[in-house]
This record gives C-alpha cells, structure tokens and sequence, in this order.
C-alpha cells in the first residue's frame, strides 16, 4: 500500500486521538488530584454523547457549539456524585471506591439503554462529508475540526491549572493532602471541584467525539477501558501524558487497523497496556512515585 | 561464644542521603546486643538491611556464618531471623490465635501443631485472655505484645526488636523486660534490639551498640557506652557537656 | 479427619446446611422446568463466584477480567468435543489447564513486575478483552458468528456427554457448588489458607514471617482460574452456544463478581448467598415486568447496578455476615471459632 495512506490514516488517528487524550485527561485530572478510579469514566462522555445527540436533532445544534453547557451538566454531575457519593468514601479501602463507581457505571449505562435504546444514534454536520487536502494528505473536515477543539480544551485546562488560584489549590491538594489541609484548603469542596472538572472535560469531549462515531449505549464501558490504557500509558497524574497516550493510541489504533483487520485494532492497545503496565508503570510521562 | 550475627561494612543510601555509611558490629550467639542512638541515626534502616527489606550498597550480613545475600525478608525468615515493626501490623481482620498461628507455621509442619505451639507462645506473652479477639480491637501494648507473639512463634535463632517499648508503661517495660530476659537465658535465644526506652536497653543488654549520622560511634558494654563522651555529645549535644 | 474438617463449625450452622442440602436434592421432584432453569442459573453463580472469591477474598486480588477463564474453560471443552467427540468429563482437564496456564501468566506477569491494586484490576480486564477480540478471530471455534454444540435429544440424559435435562445440568450443578463450598472451608483452615488470609492483611507482615508472597498468590490466581473454568465448562454444555463476544464481555467478569461482593468478600458462605438474593430478586423483577406487560432491555442490569451500590454503601462486609449474626452462627466469618459454636 501506498506510503500516503499510512500517512493518511496515520493523521487521521491523530487527530482522534487528540479527542481521545482530552476524555483521558479528565480521567487524569480525576485521579490525579482525588485519587479515585472512576470507573464511571467512559459512562460520562457517552451522556455527553447523547446530549449532543439529542440537541442536534431536536434544535439542529452543532456539538461543538453546545460543548459549553453540556460541559456544565457534566460539571454539575461530576460534583454532586463526588460531594454525595464519593467523599464519604475516602477513607475507604481501594477496591470498595473501585465498586462504588463500577456499580455507578452499570446503572448509567443501562440507564441510556432504557432511556435511548440500543440503536447508533449520530450528528450529521454539515461539514461531515468535506475534507481538507494538503499536498498528498487528505484530513476529514469534521476530524481537524475535531483535533482542533480537543487542543483548544485541554490548552484551557492547562491554563486554570497554571494560572488560577482556584487550580493551583487543586494541585496543592494532589501534592500534599496533609498540607492543603493544614493551610486551610477546604479540601472536600477542591475535590468536588476536581472531579467536576473532569467531568466537564469528558463532557466537552463527549461533544467532539460525536462528530466522529455513532453513539451506542456500550461505547460507555470501551471509552472507560480506553481512557484507563491512555492515562496509564501517558502517565498518571500527568496532563501532557494523557494527551500523548490518546494521540499514541490512536495513532496504533489506526494504522494496526490498517495492517492487520479493523476490529482486532484495541488488541494494540491492550498490548501496549500489557507492555506498559510491566516494564514502565508509572507511563511515559508520569513520575514514579514514591512508596 | 561464635558472632551468631555479623554485620559488616554496609551501607545505605536514600537518593544521595547517606542514611548508613559503612556500619560493623556482630551479636554473639546467646547474647542480648542493643541498637542505640538518636532518631534518625539509621538504626532502623540497618534492621532493615538485616531482615531483608532493603537491599545494602554495599558490605555484608552473615548470619550463623553464611551471608544473606539478597535475601527476601521471607528467605531471611525461614533461616531463623524474627523481626518486629517499629509500627505494628498485626492482621487486623484475624483473631490473635490466628496471628499467631501464621508465625507459628513457619516453625511447625502442620496445622495443629502450629497451633499448639501459638497457644503457647500467647500464654508466654500474657495474651490467653484476648485469643479470641481481633486484633484490630487489641490496645497499643497488647498489639506490641501481639507483635512480639508473632515474631517468637517464628522459631527464630535471632530475634529482631524494633522499639517495642515505645508508648508503654512502666509495669509493662518491666514485664517484657523479664520476658525477654527469660527467653533469652532458657532458651538462649539471641536478641537484637533497637530502643530508645533507657531502662528497658540498660536492664537487658550485655553489649551496646551506638549509631549517630549512620556511622557506628561507639561499641562495648552499657556501663562504659553511657559514659562515653561521643555518645553523650550525640544524645545531648555538644553544650550540654 | 472428620473432626479436624467440622472443628469450630456451630452445631446449629451445620443441621441447617444440611436441611438446605437436603431440600436442594428434592427441588427437582416438586419444581417445574422454570425454577429448575433458574435454580442452575443460581448455583452456576454461586460456584463461580465462589472461585472467584478464593482470589479476592482470601488472597485480595482483585480480578475483573474473570470471564476469560469462564470463557477458556467453555471453548477448550467445547472444541474438544466438537472437533475430537472427547466427552466432557475429559475436556474439563484440559479447561482448567488452559485456564491455570492462563492465570498463571497473568499472575506472574503481575507478581514479578508488582502490579497491585487497582492496576492490577485493569490488567486483568485487558486479558479479558484480548482474548475477546482473539477469539472473535479465530475459525476454528467459530469466530464471531458463534461455536455450536450439537444439541440432542432432551428426553435422554447421557452424563458421560452432559446432554439432558435441566434436572441433570441441576444436580451437576448442585454438586460443584457444594464441593466448591467443602473445598473452601478446607483451604481456610489450611497452611495456603492461613498464608493468604496474612497477605491479604499486611504482606509486609506477613513476609517477615516467612511467607512467600509470589508463591501464595501464584496459588491462589491458578486454583481461582482452574476451578472457575468448570464453570465455563458446564456453561457451554448447557447453553449449546459460545459468542466470544458474550462469553468474554466484562459484563460477564461483572456479573460473576456481583454475588461474592453482595454476599460477603472473603467469607465462606457469602458468594452462595449472595448469588442466591440477587439471581431469586432479579428473575422476581422480571416476573413482574412481565406481568405488567413492560419490557425494558437493560432493567435487570440497573437493578445489579442499585443492589450493588447499596450494599457497597452501606453493607460492606455483604449481607452474609450480619445475617449469619441474626441466625445466630456466629459473625459470619470464614473462620467460626470453636468457643462460639458451643451451647
């Protein structure tokens, strides 16, 4: 095959990739900061999924323009499950945290079943079908547009973390939450925050990826297994990582699509988590942590 | 009397922190040797080095002649070496019977007997009342105690204490203190102990060994250790000389 | 021997263990079809859980990816009875080696390379979904269009091929389940037993006692995985069809965990009660459902999702041992000590 279409394909898992790194980077953010393992993650963008689906054929709303209230809704749900369901369970042994959000995710995903049904629902843009070609490339419209959007977040994201008091507080809880306490910082509501956050980045991405799949009711459970590979490949804890591992595995996704048969394509993924998890755990970027 | 343990020139570092530098000094067979030293001094880090935790940087364990090279604490276990944490971790979501009877099969080819042989080493250590009882509901000196039952039903030829009087009274120091005593005499059984409880070091050692800033300052019997300038300078500071 | 295996089980415990064994060997005579179906549907998850609960439970690993045995033991079974005609009774060696190998891998890669906890877990999923989309590949089980066994006659049982009756599929069943239960209470109270229930509370502890963690845990993960691929076994004889798809899906790994986590994590009774609740309140529901003349795809898995949150939030010990307190058969836990048993 043609050099150009590995390179064809080769961005065009790119570019997904970047969506799949900004769902990966609420994961991050959430435990990063928290340190729970939000089994519900994947749950939450297919929401977001169904949100934008709903709104465009109801009222013809592009997703992407509808990123900033869905983001909302997912803030205010990430908040409220964090506030009511998961604080008191700080304490609590990991795997019991574990379950919590499991049992979470099997209600939301059957939830939407019941809700929405099991048929694929998509967004018909009306930039879907266009393209852009650049010498030999030749990039879907909706995917750059896709790409774009994923950077335009994530790049906000940074920004809150760096430069806003509020975000540098959360990070002072992820470093030291002995310290955080002892200053004063009212750690249960940074917490809340944290995972609202996290959420709102699902959401944002739940927006972007619709213009990119069909939305079913088990994409939930594949998008949390996906976002688990890309943060721990990237590097927990680690922002830029997160990004890396979605654009890494959505680049391997692709092109191992296109060398070997397109449904075999998360073998890659897994493979690389196998490889990760033994030979480098702490991911690409990520920092090891001292025990 | 043969060194049953000989600690030779190791050393440890913790990303360049330097927490022991070049440490020697041997536990003769059937003697009671204590670790002392101000906190941080690295004593601590040597048990660890010893029973297997930590790997050193350099230098060498022998233990009944042979080195413990590399051993996993569990290795080091089997070959006669008992340890206690200087925080205690007792398997909370067993009874005190059960606790011990998991040391005690290290000592016994089966179940039953490891369990007559817990159900001794419990009475020894004045737990018969609580055998029943979790040990998550255990008292502080009653989890040390635990602690200790745990590490003795081991079988151990050398057993390692780590502050195991910290935080208790001074009726029950003194009951340990006699316990070890008479485990040590009856059944010979050598003992290495770190503590900063000065009565209990005092009442039981034969011999003193002193850290400070990971380096071995001082060795010899308690009377001459404790007035030794360089270990009271250690303890007190130079302005209290 | 007798004495050593009902030391320290209450009197009281063990008459009412055996008037449930009792009553469980003469359900077919009185039961229909239906209640047979659902009482096998029970007892598959019982013993399952029960493997499972040998890993978690006693050793503290969490796996959630236990459908690839389930999955492994049905397909190697099944392909040898389909493509070779060996009975079942012979496949089933060779389930619980593929599984065992299984585990063993995954169980090495993770002890070796100290991959715990929640890492674990996810490792665990990956090999799950690996073999999956693997066997979705693969002609020669039938790939993603599904491995069928040649469905006989129901009026015959023939044993020696697991072709009959739900009443068979019931009493073979009903007997791994018991046998699990006896196997269970046996391994508590022996060497392994003691080893894991140690390790599962302090490994640092429990290593400087002389425990070798790698070894235990190695024990544990292969036993879990053998002993849950009968179940994969009896569930392909059973049912006559295997989708890698279904047969893999982590919603299986799921359901398999939710009757030892309902029950209670770690003790000896709890998977088996915890099966029993939530398979009995499930097909209740969806009696219900039906008899209001309402279908909705996806309430059971809601009603998994609710129980299991309950329970996490507010039972987390399981419903097993604050029961077992209110029979009055002590608290509940793995091990019944002697003294509490006794008038």
């Amino acid at each position: 095959m043609p050099a150009e279409i590995y390179l064809n394909v080769a961005i065009s898992g790119l570019l997904t990739g970047l969506v799949y790194g900004l769902m990966a980077l609420g994961l991050s953010v959430i435990f990063g900061v928290v340190r729970v393992v939000n089994f519900a993650h994947g749950e939450m963008m297919t929401i977001a999924m169904y949100l934008a689906v709903a709104l465009f054929s109801a009222y013809k709303l592009d997703p992407l323009a509808m990123m900033v209230p869905i983001a909302a809704v997912l803030f205010a749900l990430g908040y409220v499950m964090q506030r009511g369901l998961i604080n008191p369970f700080i304490n609590r042994p990991e795997h019991s945290q574990f379950m919590l959000l499991v049992a979470v995710a099997l209600i939301l995903v059957n939830g939407l079943l019941i809700v929405f049904g099991p048929d694929a629902r998509a967004v018909q843009t009306a930039y879907a079908f266009s393209s852009f070609a650049l010498g030999p490339l030749i990039v879907d419209a909706n995917k750059v547009y896709a790409g774009l959007a994923a950077v335009a977040v994530a790049g906000l994201l940074f920004a809150f973390f760096r430069c806003t008091l509020v975000g540098k507080s959360i990070r002072a809880c992820a470093d030291n939450y002995m310290g955080a306490l002892v200053v004063g910082l009212d750690v249960n509501r940074l917490y809340a925050l944290t995972f609202g956050i996290g959420a709102a980045c699902v959401g944002a991405a739940g927006c972007i990826m619709v213009l990119l799949v069909d939305v079913t009711p088990p994409l939930g459970p594949a998008y949390t297994l996906l976002a688990f590979v890309i943060v721990i490949t990237g590097g927990l804890g680690s922002m830029p990582g997160a990004l890396l591992g979605g654009v890494l595995i959505g680049a391997t996704e692709a092109v191992g699509g296109l060398l070997f048969t397109p449904s075999a394509k998360s073998m890659f993924s897994f493979a690389i988590l196998v490889l990760v998890l033994l030979f480098r755990p702490q991911g690409i970027l990520g920092k090891r942590v001292a025990t | 009397m043969s060194n049953l343990l000989e600690v030779d020139r190791i050393s440890k570092s913790f990303r360049g922190l330097k927490a022991v530098q070049d440490v020697s000094f041997t536990v003769p067979e059937g003697t009671i040797v204590g670790l002392i030293g101000p906190n941080g001094a690295g004593k601590t880090t040597c048990f660890n080095m010893i029973a297997g935790v930590y790997r050193a940087d350099a230098g060498e364990v022998r233990f009944a002649g042979s080195p413990l090279r590399n051993a996993r604490p569990d290795q080091v276990c089997r070959a006669g070496i008992g340890r206690t944490f200087q925080l205690v971790k007792p398997f909370a979501g067993l009874t005190v019977m059960e606790n011990v009877t998991v040391g005690a099969l290290n000592a016994c080819p089966t179940v039953r007997a490891a369990k007559d042989k817990a159900a001794a080493v419990i009475d020894q250590l004045g737990l018969g009342a609580k055998r029943e009882q979790m040990a998550a509901s255990l008292t502080l000196p009653e989890r040390k105690r635990l602690e200790v039952a745990r590490a003795l039903a081991t079988g151990p030829r050398l057993l390692l204490l780590d502050e195991v009087m910290a935080g208790l009274r001074p009726t029950e120091t003194d009951r340990m203190v006699a316990l070890f005593r008479e485990l040590n005499a009856k059944l010979g059984l050598t003992i290495l102990l770190i503590e900063h409880v000065m009565r209990a070091v005092m009442a039981l050692s034969n011999r003193l060994v002193v850290l400070h800033h990971g380096r071995v300052i001082a060795a010899g019997r308690p009377e001459d250790i404790t007035r030794d300038p360089a270990v009271l300078e250690s303890y007190l500071g130079e302005e209290a000389l | 021997m007798r004495q050593a295996l009902l030391e320290g089980v209450p009197r009281r415990g063990l008459h009412m263990l055996a008037g449930l064994l009792l009553a469980l060997i003469a359900l077919p005579l009185v039961a229909g079809d239906y209640i047979i179906t659902v009482m096998i549907l029970i007892l598959y998850f019982a013993y399952v859980g029960q493997a499972w609960n040998i890993m978690m439970g006693f050793a503290g690993q969490l796996s959630l990816g236990h459908a690839l045995y389930v999955g492994l033991g049905a397909y190697a079974a099944a392909a040898l009875y389909v493509h070779f005609g060996i009975s079942p009774w012979v496949g089933l060696w060779a389930a619980m080696a593929v599984s065992a190998l299984a585990g063993a891998v995954i169980g090495f890669l993770a002890f070796r390379f100290g991959v715990a906890g929640v890492y674990f877990a996810i490792l665990t999923i990956a090999f799950a979904e690996f073999a999956r989309i693997g066997f979705d590949h693969w002609s020669w089980v039938g790939g993603s269009a599904g491995f069928f066994l040649p469905v006989a006659n129901y009026a015959r049982n023939d044993l020696l091929t697991l072709r009959g009756s739900p009443a068979m599929f019931y009493y073979v069943t009903l007997a791994m389940t018991a046998a699990a239960l006896v196997l269970c209470h046996v391994l508590l109270r022996s060497r392994v037993g003691y080893h894991w229930q140690a390790i599962r509370e302090s490994p640092d502890a429990a290593q400087a006692l002389g425990i070798d963690i790698f070894r235990s845990k190695m024990i544990a993960v292969v036993l879990s995985a053998a002993m849950t691929s009968l179940g994969g076994v009896v569930f392909a004889f059973h049912y006559n069809n295997l989708f890698p798809e279904q047969i893999f899906h982590i919603s299986r790994s799921i359901e398999l965990i939710l009757g030892p986590i309902v029950g209670g994590v770690g003790t000896l009774l709890g998977p088996i009660v915890g099966a029993f609740l939530l398979t009995a309140l499930s097909e209740s529901l969806q009696e219900v459902m039906r008899a209001l003349g309402v279908d909705v795809p996806g309430i059971k898995q809601v009603f998994y999702g609710i129980c299991l949150l309950v329970v996490v939030m507010f039972l987390p010990d399981g419903v097993w041992p604050p029961l077992s307190r209110r029979l009055g058969l002590g608290n509940g836990r793995a091990k019944e000590q002697a003294e509490e048993g006794g008038p």
